[in-house]
Order: C-alpha cells, then sequence, then structure tokens
C-alpha cells in the first residue's frame, strides 16, 4: 500500500482503536482529550513518515506515540492529578504497561462499544457515536452518511457526548451476568447501523455501502473476543452476511434501487451466502433462538434463488415465528406478502386488511401489488395512497411507474 | 385493549396421528397465530403436549396420580393462546380463525383475562 493510502487506511481502522484505549486512560470525563491525542498521533504520522519513511511496524508505531503522547501529559498533568480526578491514571501505571497489545486494543475497543450501545443513550445518539468511535468517522463523514448537515451533527455529537459522559465513569467490561442483556443493545446498535446502510430507500441516496460493512467489521470484532464470541452474533453476522450478498445487485448504474424480483441473480455475492452459511450453522449450536437467529433464517431463504414452494412456505414460517417474538409493522407487512405467495393473493388481502395500518405507505404499496391481477382499479387507488404517504421523490417516482402502467390498461 | 385467553379443546388427542398431519396441522396453526401476531395482538402461547401429562385428582379422599384420565372425560386442552382485543366478539373473530376447529367436536372457550388494571 502506497504511503498515501496507507495513512487514511490506517486512520479508518486504528483511530477508534487509540482513542479507546485512551478514554480508558484518562475517563469519559476527558474524552475530548482523548480525542485530541489520537489526531495528534495521527498528524505526528503526516509530519514524520514523509521524511522518515513509513514504519515497519506502522500500527505499533501510532500505538507508540499514543502511548507516549499520554506519558508527557499525564506527566504534566500529575501535579494537579489529585486535585482534578482521582481515576485518572499515573505516570508509574502508564510506564508499566507494557506496549499495546492486540488484545489489549481489541478488549478497550469492546468495551467501548458498550459503553456506546446503553439503553439510556437514544438510538439516533448511538449512530452517530459508533460512527465517530467506533469507526473512526469525521463530522463531514458522518454528515454524509446519515444525510443530516454538519450542523446538526455536531449538535447531536455533543449532546450524545454529554450522555456518554453522564452514563460511563471508566471504560469496562459490563459484569459477567449483566453481559448477555447488554450484548443485545449491542447487537441492537450494529443491526441499526448496518440498516441505515441498506435500508435506505426513505432517503434520497439508495444504499450507502460504507455503513453496512463498518456494521459488519464490528460484529467481526466481537467475534473475535471469547466474552462476545456468542451464538446470537454468529446469528446477526450471517443475517449482514446474506443481506450484503445483494448489494451489488440490487443498485442499477443509475444508482436507483432494482427490487428483489428484477434482480440479476449472478451478481449475488456467493462467498458472502457461503460465509453467512457458515455463521448460521454456529449460531445454531445452542439452544438460544434469537430475533437474529430467525431474521438470518429468512435472510438465507431470499438467497435461494427461483420461486419453489417450499422457500416462501419456510419464510411464512419464519415470519410467523418473528411476529411471535417481536412485532413490527415491516415485518407484518413482509409476512402477508409471503402468505401470497404460499396461498395466494386474495387470502392475503383478506389478512392485509386487518392489519390496521393504513397510515403506512408500505402497507398501500403492498396492496397494490396485491390487487394488481384480482382488482386493477383498487390496485391504482392503492398505489396512489402510498405514493402520496411516500417521502422521497425517489420513491414516489418508482410508485408512479406502477400508477402509469395500470392506467394504460383500461 | 383487553387480554382473552383462547383455551383449545381436542375430542380426542390421539387423532392427530400421521407426521404429514402433524406437519401440515403445525404450519396451519402458525399461520392463525401468525395472522394475530401480524396485527400485534398476539400476547404469549403454551402448547400443551401429551407426554410429560399427569392427572392429580382427590379419589375417595386420597390424592391419586395418574397418567390421565383423557379417556374418561371427553375433552381434552391442547393449547393455549392469550391475544389482545378490543371486544369479546373480535376475540371469539380470532377464535374462529383457528385451525383447531376443524376437527369435528373440538371446541375453543374463549375467557376474559382479569387485569388488576381496571381501565383496561
Amino acid at each position: 500500500m502506497h504511503q498515501q493510502e496507507l495513512i487514511p487506511h490506517l486512520f479508518r481502522t486504528e483511530f477508534a482503536k487509540i482513542n479507546a484505549v485512551l478514554i480508558k486512560y484518562f475517563g469519559f470525563k476527558h474524552i475530548e482529550l482523548a480525542e485530541d491525542l489520537t489526531m495528534e498521533t495521527f498528524a505526528a504520522a503526516l509530519e514524520n513518515w514523509p521524511y522518515q519513511g513509513v514504519p515497519e511496524q506502522p500500527r505499533a508505531w501510532l500505538y507508540q506515540v499514543a502511548k507516549n503522547k499520554a506519558k508527557n501529559l499525564v506527566a504534566r498533568q500529575e501535579v494537579f492529578r489529585n486535585k482534578i480526578e482521582k481515576q485518572w491514571v499515573s505516570e508509574q501505571e502508564l510506564s508499566q504497561t507494557g506496549e499495546w497489545s492486540e488484545t489489549f486494543v481489541l478488549d478497550q475497543t469492546l468495551q467501548m462499544m458498550f459503553a456506546i450501545c446503553k439503553p439510556e443513550i437514544p438510538a439516533e445518539s448511538q449512530i452517530g457515536l459508533a460512527l465517530r468511535y467506533l469507526c473512526g468517522f469525521g463530522i463531514e463523514e458522518i454528515s454524509s452518511a446519515l444525510m443530516v448537515n454538519i450542523e446538526t451533527v455536531n449538535k447531536r455529537l455533543f449532546r450524545a457526548k454529554q450522555k456518554l459522559k453522564s452514563g460511563n465513569k471508566t471504560l469496562e467490561f459490563p459484569a459477567e451476568d449483566l453481559l448477555v442483556q447488554r450484548i443485545d443493545n449491542v447487537l441492537l446498535t450494529l443491526y441499526l447501523l448496518f440498516s441505515e446502510g441498506y435500508h435506505s430507500e426513505n432517503k434520497e441516496e439508495v444504499i450507502r455501502e460504507d455503513l453496512c460493512f463498518e456494521a459488519m467489521q464490528l460484529t467481526e470484532q466481537l467475534l473475535l473476543h471469547q466474552k462476545t464470541n456468542l451464538p446470537q452474533v454468529h446469528a446477526l453476522y450471517a443475517l449482514m452476511c446474506f443481506q450484503a450478498s445483494r448489494l451489488k445487485a440490487r443498485k442499477s448504474e443509475e444508482g436507483t434501487l432494482i427490487l428483489y424480483q428484477d434482480q440479476d441473480v449472478e451478481l449475488w455475492d456467493q462467498y458472502l451466502i457461503a460465509k453467512g452459511v457458515s455463521h448460521l450453522h454456529i449460531a445454531s449450536q445452542g439452544k438460544l433462538l434469537s430475533k437474529y437467529h430467525l431474521e438470518a433464517s429468512i435472510a438465507y431463504w431470499y438467497t435461494v434463488a427461483g420461486e419453489r414452494v417450499e422457500k416462501w412456505e419456510n419464510i411464512l414460517l419464519l415470519y410467523n415465528k418473528l411476529l411471535v417474538m417481536q412485532y413490527s409493522p415491516l415485518t407484518a407487512l413482509q409476512r402477508t406478502f409471503a402468505l401470497s405467495k404460499v396461498h395466494g393473493v386474495r387470502k392475503a388481502i383478506v389478512e392485509a386488511e386487518k392489519l390496521d395500518l393504513s397510515d403506512n405507505q408500505f402497507y398501500h404499496a403492498l396492496l397494490g401489488y396485491l390487487y394488481e391481477t384480482v382488482d386493477p382499479a383498487m390496485a391504482e387507488k392503492n398505489y396512489i395512497r402510498a405514493r402520496n404517504l411516500a417521502k422521497t421523490q425517489k420513491e414516489k417516482s418508482v410508485l408512479q411507474i406502477h400508477i402509469d402502467r395500470l392506467n394504460n390498461l383500461h | 385493549m383487553q387480554q382473552y385467553a383462547l383455551i383449545m379443546r381436542h375430542e380426542d388427542g390421539a387423532k392427530l396421528a400421521s407426521p404429514e398431519q402433524m406437519q401440515e396441522w403445525m404450519k396451519m396453526t402458525m399461520d392463525w397465530i401468525g395472522g394475530i401476531a401480524a396485527q400485534n395482538k398476539f400476547v404469549s402461547g403454551t402448547g400443551l403436549p401429551f407426554d410429560g401429562a399427569s392427572v392429580v385428582m382427590n379419589s375417595g379422599g386420597s390424592k391419586v396420580v395418574t397418567n390421565g384420565p383423557f379417556g374418561d372425560i371427553k375433552e381434552t386442552i391442547g393449547g393455549l393462546i392469550v391475544v389482545k382485543a378490543e371486544s369479546l366478539e373480535e376475540a371469539i373473530a380470532f377464535a374462529k380463525g383457528s385451525p383447531v376447529l376443524l376437527g369435528e367436536g373440538n371446541s375453543i372457550e374463549v375467557r376474559k383475562v382479569a387485569s388488576d388494571d381496571s381501565t383496561h
């Protein structure tokens, strides 16, 4: 890798790690200080490497510089330490920690994940914090990833940081008996992060793959650690692999979304599908059945091309189970779609009309689809309703295509 | 919204014989329950299989445990689910959709669940 690519690459992979270790040293109260030192560490690399050449082990170099910077800072502040902050690491403690090993760094990064993914912190803030402190995104990158302006990102991050500080003092793993409960929050945040990238039909930008891959990488980190290498984590990872396998096939050259039934199956990533299968297999050893197990199983069946009866019967069964475990309007709609594949559209229409989701654009889009063959006028009516409820121009234009097509039939 | 228990009674539990029939019945039951859950009105459910079943009864003043007098009484309880419904009528409509009722003589008892909160 060339130097001009190496630094951004290392920034992306190491920023969050270095920052986490420094937070471990200084406590959450001084999160800004940790951030400054992390930035300075990378600045030092930018200043030195062009002249002295890239060190043999660039990562170790960065860790060493970060550690020295921390040491100097602590030495400067030592006089005030007792007055300012009792939890602050001492110079002596700092000198005694040896080189930052991979496990040491991974420990801190995962503890950072637990600190951010707490139920007390609103989901919206969690995503922002995750992008900043787990993925090393800059303010501008967060702004374009979440489609909000820089000012909003700054405001959100500021508030989220206050929450982070008030909710945590030091960086630590939750106690053994709390870990399983707390990992649910971590998984939910990673799931939201992935979905933010995957289901971005609501936004003008169709798919933001970066977010998907960041979420996958963080999940991989969980799998690397003995404490968090758990069946539900494998299940979530499998789900992400299955979904991500269609990223290429979902996007047209013009950047619009290609629907499942219209995708070129050749573009489905078979490597990711195989990876998903192997993780789903690991996830299934043991008794635990999480919502991710069910969602991953559904996602698996979607990777099976074609319209075999068995496929839709299994998908319907899994949606039934998922709804019993946890209701969501989207799952209810997806279940009704699967029902139409197994029992026909007429039965699905009857079931759909019981759903009480008339404010939901996807509900009307589904009804539009179901009515197409049995009652085109009703189909059109529902597509129009869906179009009027749709939030973005892209969505509206996709629905308009259906409306025009039905119009041409009369 | 009030909770109702739907208690399913089978004429004869042993009638569900072949594995294929069992599988078909399971699918229909899951579709039925999934349909209620899709309306966000499913609360909980418990199947009551016949293996691991006993009956404790008072027989002539002493407590007797038997493997089940399922032959003595006409019906056995096969399971129960709890649903949310606006009215008894809605709960009855849910019950009517159950595949249990495809069997002649089977029945579903619909019972309001007592709640501490009188506003429900």
